[in-house]
């Protein structure tokens, strides 16, 4: 832990609204639109209804033009009347759409609301159709529904299926050193990932592996050996699939500013017993660059008040980071999960007396943030031009999913998409 | 089972939330799971709204399943009376809901709200968006139109101008259109809905003399109970193009019983004298293929043909419930229609076809794109450029104006790239020729014509690229790359750094990015 840490940490435990209504978020099956770009030839096919196939087509704006590698099955009326068997139409869809697409290695059937409602179970349909079509496609499931997930919580859905597919690591004695590997958890853009790997290996920290793999081919070994880091806050069931495995978590803050990615680098190194002077040598150009301009942000968001609706579960982190790097002032910071564990140093580092709420009901939400009347408000699609249109200031939270804002390169892209909506309602003043 | 990708239309009660959305004093509670919510987004970010859809959702989640999703239904029903005041409440159940089954009707009901309850049935595994907006329209029509409402009296013919809804395409200026076409008919608009139109006035729908029903899709449904119980004729003409504006003008006025003031019944549009003109003598015959809801795609056919001197050689629309008319429309072109809501059965028609114009929805602009083939968009479902700032009705005699620069303005694009693609060999339009307003100062010398790619033109004689900064270089966005370029060109000349590395890209990010 940095000295620059150290002085922050909270004196009392925060403060934990927890409420239940209506939830202004995403379902789960929202994450297929960053997955399929990550795992090149994995096809996501969920089995659901027009709205399923309504909210992917709304989410995902124009790629659904570009021959994307997802697609809905619709469960027609027919299907629900007995008229069909629903695994027959199941094996029909995906025959017709394998043979369509023979690029594809990994299919993975995704749960939905309406297809848990109907009990249809996937996994056997999963089970059953890899059989089929071995070895030319990998076939997996997982639920992506509203019922079982929120937004992120689809990823986790989806990584914890893969990881019994994971090939064994070979083992070793926990001595040597050699059959040691780390893999790092979370689909991270692929700039950002050749980065930390560089890191790594200047480290001396390695075989480093990524998970999900770029290519369904590419799976990364598990076993007793494997430590690993989680890139996002969001993979709790990922996290305990692969502890099953044998695998070790690192417990880390999450890589977000230039000492969150410095203390999750530094859980690292201490597992591989990296002497510290070899890490900050190491570390320190990178650190000091983004530290640096970093400043230029801290100068301009100092002392800015800020309320997150939740959404991603990366609240916590990216609240951490606001605050303690950027000095902003933190009014509510809502998460639609609050993973104790997982965010332990993330809680530690928050400033005292910081307010926290999980779940949501949206409307006594909207109340608060109203009487707070923060500088900016972290917020979804549904919520952003409504609160701008009452004077407030919004950024809207599913760009943080899509760019690419981990690492010590990226902190001051992250610190921008908060610095760029204000910058914004000052230069229009004079035209509201 | 249908495997889909792309879908024309959302479920029906998306179709349903349209209605809620464009009404005044209405609330919506929706059984739904979590996640539902993602509509809103379609009200906020596409049209742009400004307020939050008045759409209450139950969220309800796994957990909730095993115990009484009925009481949540309730709670959020009474918690959103409470919050809203809403004059009239509607209540229903998304796809989900569907299948377990609480009666959303018969919960509200139970709570005795001094305010109509609207229940309404939305079958989502046989009906679509369409549909719902249609049965959601009729359903609030029935529960609210004051039986007892007296017909008015004295003063110019009345009538009600019906279909226009959130989300609709352009529905908001063809209604500023038509409405300023009524006073010159002499007509007045007595409630229009129901985009602006509150319970109140859906109350007092038996007054107007006669109905005006705009989008057939939404309006048809309700205008046929409003003529079995007020005695209300319907106009059911749709205003789209020159033509069909001429008759909906007479129609009007036989409907109304008054006489048409003479200057209205003759031009007043441009698009007769543009088409005429002999610049557009270029657009004889040319082969367009036309897609969307019915109402767009039959106008568009018209007016193609009719006006624009085009040939239709593809007609069709998504909309089941109005296949008869489409068939109809295209038997006059002689030719087929495709009733379709697989956007590969549309392409694969399309590309058969090569039409030289594609006319239809965000869809066809991309298959159109995909083709090669210049296209305009005259349909739902569309992107959030089609809910443009200016005015821009695709109804009445302006609306003929914007429909003749949308449709002809592609043309001209593609003329001019066929042009410059056909003349690519030539100095002047080069790939690395300067703009011609800019002067002769940048034209390329003959010894540029090779084709170049345009990223590897050198920009710095003292710096060099190490061969991992330029991969590096190459992971950035390629609409971004070329000023990551030239900043850390610049960072490395201002430095006199000879070799970039991927330290000197990233000190150069870190130092110009704020």
């Amino acid at each position: 832990m940095t000295a620059a840490l150290d002085g922050m940490i909270a004196a009392t435990a925060p403060r934990v609204i927890r409420e239940r209504g209506q939830r202004e978020v995403f379902c789960g099956l929202t994450g297929i639109i960053w997955l399929h770009r990550k795992i090149q030839d994995a096809f996501f096919l969920v089995v659901g209804s027009r709205t399923c196939a309504h909210l992917i087509q709304s989410a995902a704006g124009v790629m659904i033009f570009a021959e994307p590698r997802f697609a809905t099955a619709i469960i027609e009326e027919r299907d629900l009347a007995g008229l069909a068997d629903m695994n027959t139409e199941l094996d029909l869809a995906v025959s017709q759409l394998l043979e369509r697409r023979p690029d594809i290695k990994m299919l993975f059937l995704v749960g939905s609301c309406p297809s848990e409602v109907i009990k249809l179970d996937l996994g056997r349909a999963a089970a059953r159709l890899s059989r089929e079509h071995a070895p030319r496609v990998r076939i997996l499931s997982y639920s992506g529904s509203g019922i079982e997930t929120t937004f992120t919580q689809g990823e986790d859905a989806c990584l914890a299926a893969l990881v019994p597919e994971l090939p064994t690591a070979p083992s070793g004695s926990p001595q040597e050193t050699d059959s040691r590997s780390l893999l790092v958890v979370g689909s991270l853009a692929e700039v950002v990932e050749d980065q930390f790997r560089r890191i790594f290996d200047d480290l001396g920290i390695g075989p480093v592996h990524f998970l999900p793999p770029r290519r369904a081919a590419d799976l990364p070994p598990v076993g007793p050996n494997t430590s690993f880091l989680l890139a996002q806050p969001f993979l709790a069931e990922t996290a305990r699939v692969l502890e099953e495995r044998g695998a070790t978590r690192l417990p880390a803050p999450f890589p977000f500013g230039a000492e969150g990615t410095t203390a999750w680098l530094a859980a690292a190194a201490s597992a591989w017993n990296v002497p510290n002077a070899r890490f900050l040598s190491t570390i320190s150009p990178s650190r000091e660059r983004s530290r640096g301009a970093l400043a230029r942000f801290r100068a301009e968001l100092a002392g800015k008040r800020v309320f997150f609706f939740p959404d991603s579960q990366l609240e916590v982190p990216l609240a951490r980071f606001l605050a303690t790097e950027l000095g902003m002032e933190l009014i509510e910071v809502g998460t639609p999960y609050l993973h104790r564990a997982h965010l332990a140093e993330e809680l530690e580092l928050l400033p005292a007396g910081t307010v926290l709420s999980e779940g949501q009901h949206v409307e006594r939400q909207l109340d608060r943030c109203r009487a707070a009347q923060p500088d900016i408000t972290v917020c979804g699609l549904g919520l952003a031009n409504p609160l701008e249109a009452e004077g407030l200031t919004t950024k809207w939270s599913i760009e943080l999913l899509f760019t690419p804002i981990h690492g010590y390169e990226q902190a001051t892209d992250l610190a921008g998409l908060f610095a760029r909506p204000l910058r914004r309602h000052r230069d229009l003043a004079s035209c509201a | 089972m249908r495997l889909t990708l792309w879908t024309y239309e959302a479920p029906p009660h998306v179709g349903a939330m349209r209605i809620a959305t464009a009404m005044e004093g209405v609330h919506y509670v929706l059984h739904a799971p979590q996640g539902d919510t993602y509509a809103d987004l379609l009200f906020t970010m596409i049209e742009r709204q400004s307020k939050r859809p008045p759409v209450t959702y139950t969220t309800f989640q796994a957990r909730d399943l095993g115990g009484d999703t009925a009481v949540l239904f309730k709670t959020a029903v009474a918690e959103a009376y409470e919050r809203f005041q809403p004059q009239a409440i509607m209540v229903g159940a998304s796809c989900t809901a569907e299948l377990i089954q609480d009666d959303p009707g018969g919960l509200a009901r139970a709570l005795n709200l001094p305010i109509p309850v609207v229940a309404l049935e939305l079958p989502s595994y046989q009906k679509k968006e369409n549909w719902g907006a249609a049965e959601t329209f009729y359903r609030l029509v029935r529960a609210l139109a004051d039986p007892a409402c007296a017909r008015h009296t004295g003063g110019r013919p009345r009538c009600n101008v019906l279909g226009p809804a959130a989300l609709g395409f352009r529905h908001r200026d063809d209604i500023t259109e038509i409405t300023d076409l009524l006073d010159r008919i002499g007509v007045d608009v007595g409630v229009v809905a129901p985009l602006g139109a509150s319970p109140a006035d859906m109350a007092r729908l038996g007054e107007a003399d006669f109905n005006i029903v705009l989008y057939p899709e939404i309006a048809s449904t309700a205008a046929r109970w409003l003529e079995r119980t007020f005695h209300q004729p319907t106009v059911a003409t749709v205003p789209i193009g020159v033509g069909a504006t001429r008759d909906f003008i007479a129609e009007v006025a036989r409907v109304a019983g008054i006489e048409v003031p003479a200057e209205l019944a003759a031009s007043a549009s441009r698009l007769p004298w543009y088409s005429h003109s002999v610049d557009s003598t270029y657009l004889t015959g040319k082969r367009v293929f036309i897609f969307g809801d019915a109402t767009h795609a039959i106008a568009a056919a018209r007016i193609a043909k009719d006006e624009l001197g085009f040939t239709v050689v593809g007609l069709g629309t998504y909309g089941r419930e109005f296949a008869r008319e489409v068939r109809e429309a295209a038997a006059l072109y002689g030719i087929e229609a495709l009733i379709t809501d697989d956007y590969l059965e549309v392409e694969a028609l399309v590309s058969e076809l090569q039409p030289d114009l594609v006319l239809g929805t965000q869809m066809e602009r991309h298959i159109a794109k995909r083709l090669g083939i210049p296209c305009a968009v005259i349909s739902a479902p569309v992107h959030v450029q089609d809910f443009p700032a200016r005015h821009s009705p695709q109804m009445g005699f302006e609306g003929a104006n914007v429909i003749f620069d949308t449709w002809v303005h592609p043309l001209m694009m593609g003329l001019e790239e066929h042009l410059l693609t056909m003349f690519r060999d030539d100095f002047e339009f080069s790939a690395e020729a300067a703009p011609s307003h800019l002067g002769h100062a940048a034209a390329a010398s003959p010894a540029t014509l090779q084709p170049a790619t345009p990223q590897s033109a050198p920009e710095s004689d003292t710096s060099d690229w190490a061969p991992d900064a330029e991969r590096e270089l190459r992971k950035v966005p390629f609409f971004v790359r070329g000023k990551a370029r030239r900043n850390t060109e610049r960072f490395a000349r201002d430095r006199g750094i000879a070799l970039i590395t991927v330290e000197t890209l990233y000190h150069a990010k870190a130092h110009f990015s704020s």
